[in-house]
């Protein structure tokens, strides 16, 4: 199904080039077939050694303790590691927020762009590219000038309490609203591409003449149609919010990155022990995603490492 | 008969429903309009503002920016272009390479592999790549212990050292950007390249490298854009023993704050705001260009 109202990913393009490439009626057929053999192979094995021995050397290194052998304490102790749940919750919980605050603003508004306002379609583009030019660490000065207002200029207005409610350290809301800012472009793309695969006029058109209310319109056969590119979105703002620092060390909250990097200095090897089982967790996410067939077009999601992984 | 059936009353709804539809997209402009306008703001007003803290005054100043472009402010920017500029020309040459492998080979399972792989690896930075260099090079890490790299000069909290992991995502990126357009090098453009008597470095020179020269070029901007907004890894990484623009705005930020730092912060956040909208500026055109190629 996923395949029916998704866009095809891009590696399972049609393959004229690994066809034709066999059948080349060149003249010189054996001198050009076996040295391209030789350095592909040289080249694909260089990079896969460059890309798993981190991660083999990051895994020898949790479990064997020089002079003590193999241990896993590093995996077991973390569960009861001072701050581990806390800020793993925390970080879930801004994820869900996100997650949710941003497909409630994008969802919406591209629906309607599709169904009757064209003109605005460029504008709402914008908007949701706009924080892929601004890095997060750019974005961070102007949220604390912003939040400095607060208690500089504010402090007799009703506003100063919402200034304070939104840095609550148990859940600090400030935190949501900036990471839903990075993710539209992501869920803007995903979106697109989902929208793009369906014909949105024309499903409307159908649905309201057999009588269909506008809610029964968006709920039973609009997102039903849009189920992967949805799902998609909310996988790569989870990967976002996840392995996002920037943002939240500065402005002094403590999820899930952040207190990795805080006990590095104490428990060296159980922070690398929290950063491959974060990885693999990210990368199954970035797996199931890529199953489902709704990874972005790869060249547009592009900027999104800057901003995911490097936040 | 159906269509033009269909189309007046398309016609009809679309007049019927256009206000309604421009209202769904009313939250979300309103949305970004504060989240993201009201900071941006704040960052382009104390950039190029001074407040007096005695009488509350503010006037219209360049001292600001002009320190961002001064003395240690200044390093900090050149460093960061360099690093990125290095990693980007490096990161672009090794992934045309590994892309180049991976679209000629003639096996399907390895392809799909490798660009999932890619996908994966591009996004996979920040924080948890940091340590894993640590644990692999860093000094006590293991290949270094095995190796014996420290008696080599090998450094992992240095700029060489920063450059080496800045690659780790930098290529995977390369190979997703670059990896379509390499396959849509049509063979048959190969093949009247070949029976015309080409050699292979000709067809390269006069039809290979200009189809790709749009996306090659929107490929390196990207990187270099993706380095330049790079803080989480460095920070985890070398902590400011590289002069990097991020880590100073973090420094600027977090650290003991003299007066007028803030300001100087933001300068540099409006500086990092215009070089990243150059790189933007460059790339999307181009990357309209290279789409050209690939129906």
């Amino acid at each position: 199904m996923a395949a029916m109202t998704s866009p095809a990913p891009s590696d399972t393009a049609p393959r004229t080039t690994g066809a034709a490439s066999g059948d080349r009626p060149t003249a010189r057929p054996r001198g050009r077939r076996r040295r391209p053999a030789v350095w592909r192979g040289a080249v694909l094995v260089l990079a896969g050694a460059y890309f798993l021995v981190p991660l083999l050397a990051s895994f020898v290194f949790t479990v064997h303790v020089p002079g003590q052998g193999i241990t896993f304490e590093a995996y077991t102790e973390l569960l009861s590691a001072d701050g581990f749940t806390e800020s793993l919750l925390l970080s879930l919980g801004l994820a869900a927020a996100t997650i949710v605050l941003s497909l409630l603003l994008a969802v919406p508004a591209l629906i309607g762009v599709r169904l009757g306002s064209p003109r605005l379609r460029p504008v709402v583009e914008i908007m949701c590219m706009l924080p892929l030019v601004v890095p997060p660490i750019a974005l961070v000065t102007g949220i604390t000038t912003v939040l400095r207002w607060g208690p500089e200029h504010l402090s007799r207005t009703p506003l100063y309490q919402t200034f304070l409610a939104v840095q609550n350290e148990n859940f600090p809301f400030v935190l949501v609203l900036a990471y839903t800012v990075l993710a539209l472009p992501f869920v803007y793309r995903s979106l697109d591409a989902g929208l793009r695969a369906v014909d949105v006029p024309t499903l409307v058109e159908a649905a309201r003449s057999c009588g269909a209310s506008w809610p029964y319109v968006v709920l039973r056969v609009l997102l039903p149609n849009l189920r992967a590119s949805i799902a998609g979105a909310a996988f790569l703002t989870l990967a976002l919010v996840l392995g996002e620092f920037t943002i939240a060390s500065l402005l002094g909250f403590r999820p899930f990155a952040v207190w990795i990097v805080s006990i590095s200095g104490a428990q060296a090897r159980m922070s690398v022990a929290v950063s491959v089982l974060s990885l693999l967790i990210t990368w199954l996410l970035l797996l199931a995603l890529s199953r489902a067939g709704t990874a972005p077009s790869t060249a547009a999601a592009a900027p999104a490492t800057t901003s995911r992984k490097e936040t | 008969m159906p269509t033009t059936l269909s189309r007046a009353a398309d016609g009809t709804s679309r007049r019927r429903r256009g206000p309604r539809t421009w209202l769904a997209a009313l939250p979300l402009l309103a949305f970004t309009g504060l989240c993201f306008g009201i900071p941006l703001g704040a960052i382009a007003f104390g950039a190029v503002t001074r407040t007096d803290p005695a009488t509350g005054a503010t006037q219209l100043t360049g001292e600001h920016l002009a320190r961002s472009l001064q003395g240690p402010y200044l390093g900090s920017l050149l460093g960061s272009v360099q690093l990125s500029a290095l990693t980007a020309l490096i990161g672009s040459v090794l992934g045309v390479l590994i892309a180049q492998a991976v679209v000629t080979s003639r096996s399907g399972a390895l392809r799909s592999a490798a660009l999932t792989a890619s996908g994966v690896l591009a996004n996979f930075g920040g924080v948890p790549l940091a340590f894993a260099f640590i644990a692999t090079v860093g000094i006590s890490g293991v290949v270094t212990q095995l190796a014996d790299l420290t008696s080599l000069g090998w450094s992992l909290y240095s700029f060489t050292g920063l450059a080496v992991v800045y690659l780790y995502f930098l290529i995977p990126l390369m190979v997703l950007v670059i990896a379509p357009a390499l396959e849509g090098l049509r063979p048959q453009w190969r093949e009247a390249a070949q029976n015309s008597g080409a050699t292979g470095w000709q067809f390269w020179r006069h039809v290979g490298l200009p189809v790709l020269a749009p996306s090659l070029l929107g490929g390196f901007v990207l990187l270099f854009g993706t380095a330049f907004a790079a803080h989480a890894t460095a920070a985890a990484l070398v902590g400011g023993s590289v002069p990097l623009v991020t880590l100073k705005i973090a420094d600027a930020l977090s650290g003991n704050v003299l007066t007028g730092q803030e300001n100087v912060a933001l300068a540099l956040g409006l500086d990092m705001i215009l070089i990243a909208g150059l790189v933007m500026a460059v790339y999307l055109p181009l990357q309209r260009r290279s789409a050209r190629w690939l129906r």
